[in-house]
């Protein structure tokens, strides 16, 4: 029985156990509900507990531990035929043997018979049927995979019984406990408040997950490179080399990408802090509630649309857009009409990036703004000052902390974009300081390591995952002071 | 005060004003206001820019331009051997292009042994008319050997210029349309032959080489998928941690964790849960590869953190006194949450998914590094199949250096934004009608 039908007989099985189980209810309530201590559905949910999660609990198990347990087994009885398989090379057999046994229920019984005594080639049969297969096969390796078929169909009889089994146990157990004073409300809270504990808990696995795992590919990266060479080297060449190649050691320097990122960043903060910062500062403190109401919105569609289609913006109109400018420019100026912007440049991905920021550096700041009390605002009018007086002496001092806050926010999204800067910013590493001129960013290269066909064996690809961690690391720095100086700057005005 | 303020009033009108400088001031002041002014309607112009760029760009892709003429299905061209009984590969590898321009030549009255002339006949037509024509005869092969009208697509450079982008000042050589191919364009749209149409293959059709024949559809399932997937594990997940970080949870370490941890999530860089998806599901617990399961649970953790965060700001608005109430009529503390808070946060919960929702279907980064940087044409079957996404194709698209596929991506991002802006819409509404203020 597949897995999805074992599941579908679990949930059955349960929906039956609850409406028994209310139904049970209502008929020891004798008509009068206030004799029982929960209300008949809660019977009912407590007896349909019972009965699933026990069952689901060990088919997830069952389902984890069965392949385990049958590969051990099949690996075992082949060595003992083959007698000279190491670790790599049975993993190697091993699969081939699994991919015999997924051919083996397409062959008619005939042609399994001749495959078992090996006159005929399984590879090019399979290999017909659409199953290819990695290596020639041999009567041994056919028996296994017929041990494996076998194995896995006894595991899988043993796991439909043994679920159904518990689900069942479960059901009659806790039909068996619904009784007047029995507490099945309690009971089922108990559960809901677990699943409620459980659902929370998986931001915390999320993020030990992504430490975990970038670590762990961290880890063995740096056992082919070393630390120092990553974090302190100046030349970025991975070297993409023919496989095989004895001297395809790589340079994986991060400084090239360091430099690019923290560049494409500090101008994209260029463009979007003055603006985003006046727009906040006029929609707080000048705008007519009218202008407000639509010019807020309209500039967090910015906000909304998808970085891809920034990236595309960057690509096919701003990008020509200024290295067009720079070549009339250019020519008004020297008579050489040649372009020194470039088209992928950092100037074009700061440029679109900064657009992209705007929404976000604005409505962050007009709502610390607009929590500077109105006290402070009132005095200073008071006293004479204009309105723009006010503005720069007193609530933007005021509300430093917050926007700093703010700021380092926005700068954590501008050094972890990346569609933006795969297609505006270059693939070509390196360091300089020419605005015009393509830079490369760790996300950059992070995407261009890991498209295509890998291995996870290569430092080539795994320098992704030391990149990712380096990025995880700026980037959390960054949120946690921001966030750590917004929550103070509103406990001093709340 | 009077008796104060008297001598003053008396001594300003006898001495001259103290400069306080407002003339200065006021200037400053008008500076200033410029400035904010100036912000916002920069901000707005960018936002004009972007959506003029790519509508003026896409809105051509709307439109296909198909020839539509009679095909004679001769055997001697499909089967010349007259084996199609005992080998079914001759009806795959058969010359399909040969009937496409035979029926051209045919059509244009161009002498069929000017090599010349009958290669650029032949350019007018897509290449993908090999596979349409195919597909024809495969589904039934009786009609070898009659003639049958079908529409054909146009190749993308005649597609072009019956849109009028090809620049025609240009020397000929120099243009990927000769004159000769625009004379028979216009024998051809004369005789109706020629036609530009509503172009349903951009919404049906899945990746190709060829522009013309290039479409979302597939990516588009891929990304349905996904967001069904999404939205069935993100919400009661999300929902339910709220609930308890909301509701019941003590003050304590593990908490103040949690809570920390969420802040944080929601500004972690998309192609870190990239880096996550790829070495936790793909290479630890071993799914495939371009899943759109594997792009999908990606996705949820990703929308976790911002759908727990506008739950729980919706939680926190249903006031205190309608918990007290429940709670005073004695039920339970699962009671009153479930049957009273939940339903009241019901609309703020609902707007928080939707924007998260909107969030993760124009995410693209993520979607890379899991091989769903695919080459898909067939539509996928399940969520286990390899499949694209709609913002992945846009990628895709957006790295051909065809003139045509800047039109197709445009168009595909005027699709996608439309769906965003669909789904933005609905939150707005939906905020709209059911929020309460209390």
């Amino acid at each position: 029985m597949t897995t999805s039908a074992i599941i579908m007989i679990i949930i059955g099985l349960g929906i039956v156990t609850y409406l028994v189980g209310r139904a049970r209810a209502v008929t020891l309530s004798q008509g009068k509900l206030s004799n029982m201590h929960s209300r008949p559905v809660y019977y009912g949910a407590y007896a349909a507990i019972c009965a699933m999660l026990p069952a689901l609990a060990v088919l997830v198990v069952w389902l984890i531990a069965a392949p385990i347990v049958v590969e051990k087994a099949v690996k075992t009885s082949l060595s003992e035929t083959t007698q000279e398989i190491s670790v790599a090379t049975g993993n190697l057999t091993f699969g081939t043997v699994r991919a015999i046994a997924g051919g083996l229920t397409k062959l008619t019984p005939e042609e399994l018979a001749r495959a078992k005594a090996g006159e005929i080639n399984l590879r090019e049969i399979l290999g017909a049927r659409g199953v290819p297969l990695a290596s020639e096969t041999d009567p041994a390796m056919v028996a296994a995979a017929e041990d494996y078929n076998a194995l896995n169909a006894t595991s899988r009889m043993a796991m439909t019984g043994v679920v159904l089994l518990v689900g069942l146990l479960g059901a009659a157990f806790g039909l068996r406990r619904i009784a007047a004073r029995f507490r099945a409300r309690n009971g089922v809270e108990r559960v809901i408040l677990v699943a409620l504990i459980a659902a929370s808990c998986i931001a915390i696995l999320t993020t030990v997950g992504i430490v975990g795992s970038m670590l762990s590919e961290t880890l063995r990266f740096f056992a082919s490179v070393s630390p120092s060479e990553f974090f302190f080297g100046t030349v970025w060449d991975p070297r993409f080399s023919a496989a095989g190649n004895a001297n395809s050691a790589g340079q994986f320097g991060l400084l090239p990408l360091l430099a690019g990122t923290l560049y494409i960043a500090f101008v994209a903060m260029l463009f979007a802090v003055p603006i985003g910062l006046f727009a906040a500062i006029y929609m707080a403190e000048y705008a007519s509630p009218m202008l407000r109401s639509t010019a807020k919105p309209l500039l967090e569609v910015l906000a909304g649309i998808p970085s891809i289609v920034y990236g595309f913006f960057a690509l096919i109109t701003v990008g020509p857009f200024l290295r067009d400018l720079s070549a009339n420019l250019n020519g008004l100026v020297t008579g050489n009409y040649q372009s020194f912007i470039q088209a992928q440049s950092v100037l074009t991905a700061g440029l679109v990036m900064g657009i992209m920021l705007i929404p976000f550096v604005s409505s962050l700041s007009d709502d610390i703004i607009t929590q500077v009390p109105r006290a402070m605002r009132d005095g200073s009018l008071g006293l004479g000052a204009t309105r723009s007086e006010t503005i720069k002496r007193v609530i933007l001092p005021a509300a430093l902390p917050g926007i700093v806050g703010a700021l380092l926010l926005t700068a954590s999204r501008a050094v972890g974009e990346t569609m933006i800067v795969v297609l505006a910013a270059g693939v070509a590493a390196r360091m300089q300081l020419n605005p015009f001129e393509p830079m490369t960013t760790v996300t950059v290269k992070i995407v261009n390591q890991l498209t295509g066909d890998l291995e996870f064996t290569s430092p080539q690809t795994l320098v992704a995952f030391a990149l990712g961690i380096t990025l995880f690391v700026i980037t959390l720095c960054l949120n946690i002071y921001a966030l750590y100086i917004v929550r103070k700057y509103r406990e001093q005005y709340e | 005060m009077t008796v104060l303020d008297t001598p003053s009033v008396a001594r300003s009108s006898v001495t001259p004003r103290r400069d306080i400088g407002i003339k200065r001031r006021y200037a400053a002041e008008r500076r200033f206001r410029l400035y904010g002014m100036l912000a916002i309607a920069l901000g707005i112009i960018f936002l004009a820019l972007l959506l003029w760029s790519v509508f003026s760009k896409g809105y051509t892709a709307f439109q296909q331009t198909t020839i539509t003429i009679p095909v004679t299905f001769s055997a001697e061209i499909i089967d010349p051997r007259n084996q199609r009984e005992t080998d079914p590969k001759i009806l795959q590898a058969a010359n399909y292009p040969l009937l496409a321009r035979d029926a051209l030549v045919k059509a244009l009255g161009v002498n069929p042994s000017d090599r010349v002339a009958v290669r650029s006949v032949s350019a007018l037509v897509s290449a993908s008319a090999r596979t349409q024509l195919r597909d024809l005869v495969m589904a039934d092969p009786t009609i070898i050997g009659t003639t049958q009208t079908v529409t054909l697509l146009a190749d993308a450079n005649i597609d072009s210029a019956n849109k009028g982008q090809i620049d025609l000042s240009v020397a000929e050589t120099s243009r990927k349309v000769n004159d000769r191919q625009l004379g028979w364009m216009k024998q051809l749209s004369e005789a109706g032959v020629l036609q530009k149409s509503f172009n349903t293959g951009l919404f049906t059709s899945g990746a190709s080489s060829r522009p013309e024949a290039a479409g979302i559809g597939v990516a588009f399932v891929g990304s349905l998928y996904m967001m069904l997937i999404v939205l069935v594990l993100a919400l009661p997940i999300g929902v339910a941690a709220s609930i308890y970080l909301e509701e019941f949870a003590p003050k304590n370490r593990l908490t103040d964790l949690i809570e920390v941890n969420i802040n944080n999530l929601a500004a972690v860089p998309s192609i870190v849960y990239g880096l996550l998806g790829l070495s936790i599901f793909i290479n630890f617990a071993g799914m495939p590869r371009s899943a759109a399961l594997v792009g999908a649970l990606v996705l949820t953790l990703m929308t976790l953190p911002t759908i727990i965060i506008a739950t729980r700001a919706a939680l926190k608005a249903v006031p205190p006194s309608i918990r007290a109430a429940a709670l005073g009529l004695g039920a339970s503390k699962m009671q009153t949450i479930f049957h009273h808070v939940l339903p009241l946060a019901a609309p703020g919960i609902l707007t928080g998914t939707i924007i998260g929702l909107a969030h993760a279907l124009g995410e693209t980064a993520p979607l890379l590094l899991i091989g769903m940087v695919a080459f898909v044409v067939d539509y996928p079957g399940s969520p286990m199949e390899p499949s694209t996404a709609l913002p992945v194709q846009i990628y895709m698209w957006a790295n051909e250096a065809e003139r045509a596929f800047v039109e197709r991506t445009s168009g595909a991002i005027i699709v996608l934004l439309l769906f965003l802006v669909v789904m933005n819409m609905g939150a707005i509404l939906l905020r709209r009608r059911f929020e309460r203020r209390w």
